[in-house]
């Protein structure tokens, strides 16, 4: 039997999201048709609008569907980007290194093409970006600067940060910020309409909806240049035919994963203690990455001495337990994490991590069979060693 | 046995990894990464180590129902095998990059972290075979298809590199019949073009690359005796035997073409001579191993045959170590050898060691 700690990867596919989909996809109709049949999906896709804007706290209109995070943070960025520039010349992007690579992409995209020029926040050894830092770069170039887009939380460590003190910081000059808030949704308390933002991404596969949908949320007041061109759906930022069924799940996945945000912070986080507490008490010279830092109940983020993430992931794998290292990879090839290097650790700990995520359906014995496991991978990884690279 | 079955993304790795699960084995595929940043798609038959090549591998692996993980190289490869190639053509000498990684990586590296995961064995798509002694030491034989043999690039393992390899396409009589093999078995690589070339040189252009990764030095080209001919814009772009683009205003005195015979860097010249004097006759090398169990009397003259490029004729010869060295003296001349190539000595079809040349004795000078 195979164990699934990974759901910050991807978490299984909700019973209650499901059944919406399937709900939408017994009828077929274009939800823009005028005639009746094309009223009702329309009213199938608003009513999941009004879901997520319940959920999220935010205006009905300020919901925009589209593909996926990659998709919503594009969007964002180069929609903000370009929308500033156009009166007038504001070529910074404000943004951290320890980003997802949707993000870290889209802006050193738009240096390579479009002029921008990126100023990195630091983030310390607990993963908190330098809001010293920030506050000295909005007051040097506030005139300069297109949008700040700083992540609501980690994908990797699960750390959490202030993103509405961010906003207050970049509110008295008028600029826009977008956060990736996909690992933050659903996770942990988040409301737009406190938050100060501009726009946020939230994808519907890390909440138990279908791969393949998402929001972008964009204030009502603020101005977008659109990626794609066509129909003018959704507010002509997401041209193209909606898809009502895979709104309808994103929007039961979402209300669901709401209402058990207290569960999570305490069911899910004492397990999660127990779990670092016994990796501890196994392997004593484990690091929990951000010990004491502040972060997500259900992430386990541990760097294990002396060995490659990617064959603790092989060793444990081979056991039946699904974890990650948490790091992205290119074609199947784990490199050192980034947002680890971007926290001063040096590669060799950046190599040898491993981020385990709990999701609404774990148990304790989906952890313990994991602490079975995690003794002899380590023993075997550690003998593979670090020098096979 | 647990099998570690490294796939390339090719057609040969594939039916290997099937034949493996065929014979029993519990399989797991592994592609290796050999670049940071492989290139999208492979161009015809040229380099390797792509997206493309690793998907292929993966897809292969799905369909034969074994795990797959792709493992990554790529620091060991640029140190032992790209960096390896650069410093040997910068001391004007010609490597063999194949075989530096089937000597440090495939069966070194990768194979450390196999035994150490819990893995008995490596198999790959080399056209090769492992036999047995009578008193059941491993032997390293030509494939049965000889024109893809391939035992020469593996002549530099050990016997307890043999005993941990599995190589099931050695006694296949062609590469069609792989072809059909796996095209029967429903893998999509089935018709994927072969890759011949160095597969860290996607161009395909050597000359080239090397000029992008070293600095051309210009030089002399001189004759035998040291007279200048020409002047050259840097030594590495030459290799030994070379005949065309020397770009030599002059004739020879004789009328006859002019090649390559030495590359001396350090001085920055090229020498060049008559082909008479392109031929060798003898060759030797300190750095050498014996592919299997080492044979008796290794201090005595032995027949052997004698291979010093991958597809290469082969020659008679004698082979002896002297001196610590391995001396090889060929019964017809080669032509055109450089240090740096690997000399495989073979007895009938059985590898049985190798060495990497350091000097040369050309047949003139050895007449005399």
């Amino acid at each position: 039997m195979k164990v699934f700690l990974d759901h910050a990867s991807t978490t299984p596919l909700r019973p209650s999201a499901k059944k919406a989909m399937l709900k939408g996809l017994e009828i077929a109709a274009n939800p823009s048709s005028v005639h009746s049949l094309g009223q009702h999906t329309r009213n199938l896709l608003e009513d999941a609008r009004d879901s997520i804007a319940r959920s999220l706290d935010c205006n009905r209109s300020e919901v925009i569907f589209n593909s996926g995070g990659t998709e919503s943070d594009n969007q964002a960025i180069k929609g903000l980007f370009w929308e500033r520039n156009k009166a007038t010349a504001r070529k910074v992007v404000i943004s951290s290194r320890a980003e997802h690579h949707a993000v870290l992409d889209t802006v050193e995209w738009l240096e390579k093409h479009e002029g921008a020029e990126i100023v990195w926040i630091d983030v310390d050894s607990l993963g908190q970006i330098d809001f010293k830092q920030l506050a000295d770069e909005i007051h040097l170039r506030r005139d300069e600067i297109a949008l700040i887009s700083l992540m609501w939380v980690n994908n990797e460590t699960g750390v959490i940060t202030d993103i509405p003190r961010v906003c207050s910081m970049a509110s008295q000059h008028g600029i826009p910020v977008h956060s990736d808030a996909i690992a933050a949704a659903g996770h942990i308390p988040i409301s737009f309409k406190d938050s100060g933002l501009a726009a946020m991404t939230v994808s519907g596969h890390k909440l138990g909806a279908p791969i393949g949908v998402a929001v972008l949320i964009v204030g009502r007041s603020v101005k977008l240049e659109s990626l794609v061109h066509g129909g003018g759906q959704e507010r002509a930022l997401r041209s193209g035919t909606m898809n009502y069924p895979m709104a309808m799940a994103m929007a039961a996945a979402l209300e669901e994963a709401s209402s058990e945000l207290d569960w999570r912070e305490k069911q899910l986080g004492e397990l999660r203690d127990y779990l670092e507490a016994e990796v501890k008490r196994l392997i004593p010279e484990v690091e929990i990455t951000v010990a004491g830092g502040n972060r997500l109940p259900d992430n386990s983020h541990m760097i294990f001495p002396g060995c490659q993430g990617d064959s603790l992931l092989f060793l444990l794998d081979i056991a039946g337990v699904e974890v990650s290292t948490g790091s992205a990879c290119q074609a199947g090839v784990i490199g050192p994490s980034h947002v680890l290097v971007a926290m001063g650790k040096t590669e060799e700990e950046a190599n040898g991590c491993l981020r385990i995520t709990l999701g609404y359906n774990s148990t304790k014995e989906d952890v313990d069979k994991f602490l079975k496991a995690i003794s002899e991978a380590y023993a075997g990884a550690k003998r593979a060693g670090l020098s096979a690279r | 046995m647990k099998v570690l079955a490294a796939m390339s993304g090719g057609v040969d790795s594939a039916v290997a990894a099937a034949r493996a699960v065929e014979a029993g084995h519990e399989v797991v595929g592994v592609h290796l990464a050999l670049s940071r940043m492989p290139g999208t798609l492979r161009t015809g038959s040229r380099g390797c180590c792509t997206i493309e090549d690793s998907m292929d591998a993966q897809r292969a692996s799905n369909k034969l129902g074994i795990p797959f993980y792709v493992w990554d190289f790529s620091e060991r490869f640029k140190q032992d095998v790209v960096d390896d190639f650069i410093a040997e053509y910068a001391a004007g000498r010609t490597p063999n990059p194949c075989m530096r990684c089937n000597e440090r990586i495939k069966f070194a590296a990768l194979l450390e972290k196999a035994l150490a995961l819990g893995f008995d064995a490596i198999c790959t798509g080399h056209y090769a075979s492992i036999e047995r002694d009578d008193k059941g030491n491993p032997e390293l034989h030509r494939s049965l298809e000889m024109a893809k043999d391939q035992s020469y690039v593996l002549g530099v393992l050990t016997t307890e590199q043999l005993e941990h390899a599995i190589f099931p396409l050695g006694k296949t009589a062609s590469k069609d019949l792989i072809r059909a093999e796996a095209d029967q078995r429903g893998l999509s690589v089935a018709n994927k073009p072969d890759s011949y070339d160095i597969c860290f040189i996607p161009e395909g252009d050597t000359r080239d690359w090397l000029g992008d990764h070293l600095t051309a030095e210009p030089g002399k080209i001189v004759d035998q005796d040291g007279n200048q001919l020409a002047e050259h814009d840097g030594t590495i772009g030459y290799t030994i035997g070379q005949r065309k683009g020397l770009r030599i205003g002059r004739p020879a005195a004789d009328g006859k073409p002019r090649y390559v015979l030495d590359i001396r860097p350090k001085e920055r010249e090229v020498v060049v001579g008559p082909q008479d004097a392109l031929q060798i006759s003898e060759l030797s090398g300190a750095r050498f191993s014996w592919c299997g169990k080492a044979p008796a009397n290794t201090d005595q003259w032995q027949e052997v045959q004698c291979q010093v490029r991958a597809h290469g004729d082969t020659v008679p010869a004698e082979m002896a170590i002297i001196d610590s060295e391995m001396k090889i003296r060929l019964s017809e001349p080669f032509y055109g050898v450089a240090p740096g190539q690997t000399a495989v000595v073979y007895q009938g079809t059985r590898v049985l060691g190798q060495t990497t040349i350091d000097k040369t004795v050309s047949a003139q000078a050895a007449n005399v």
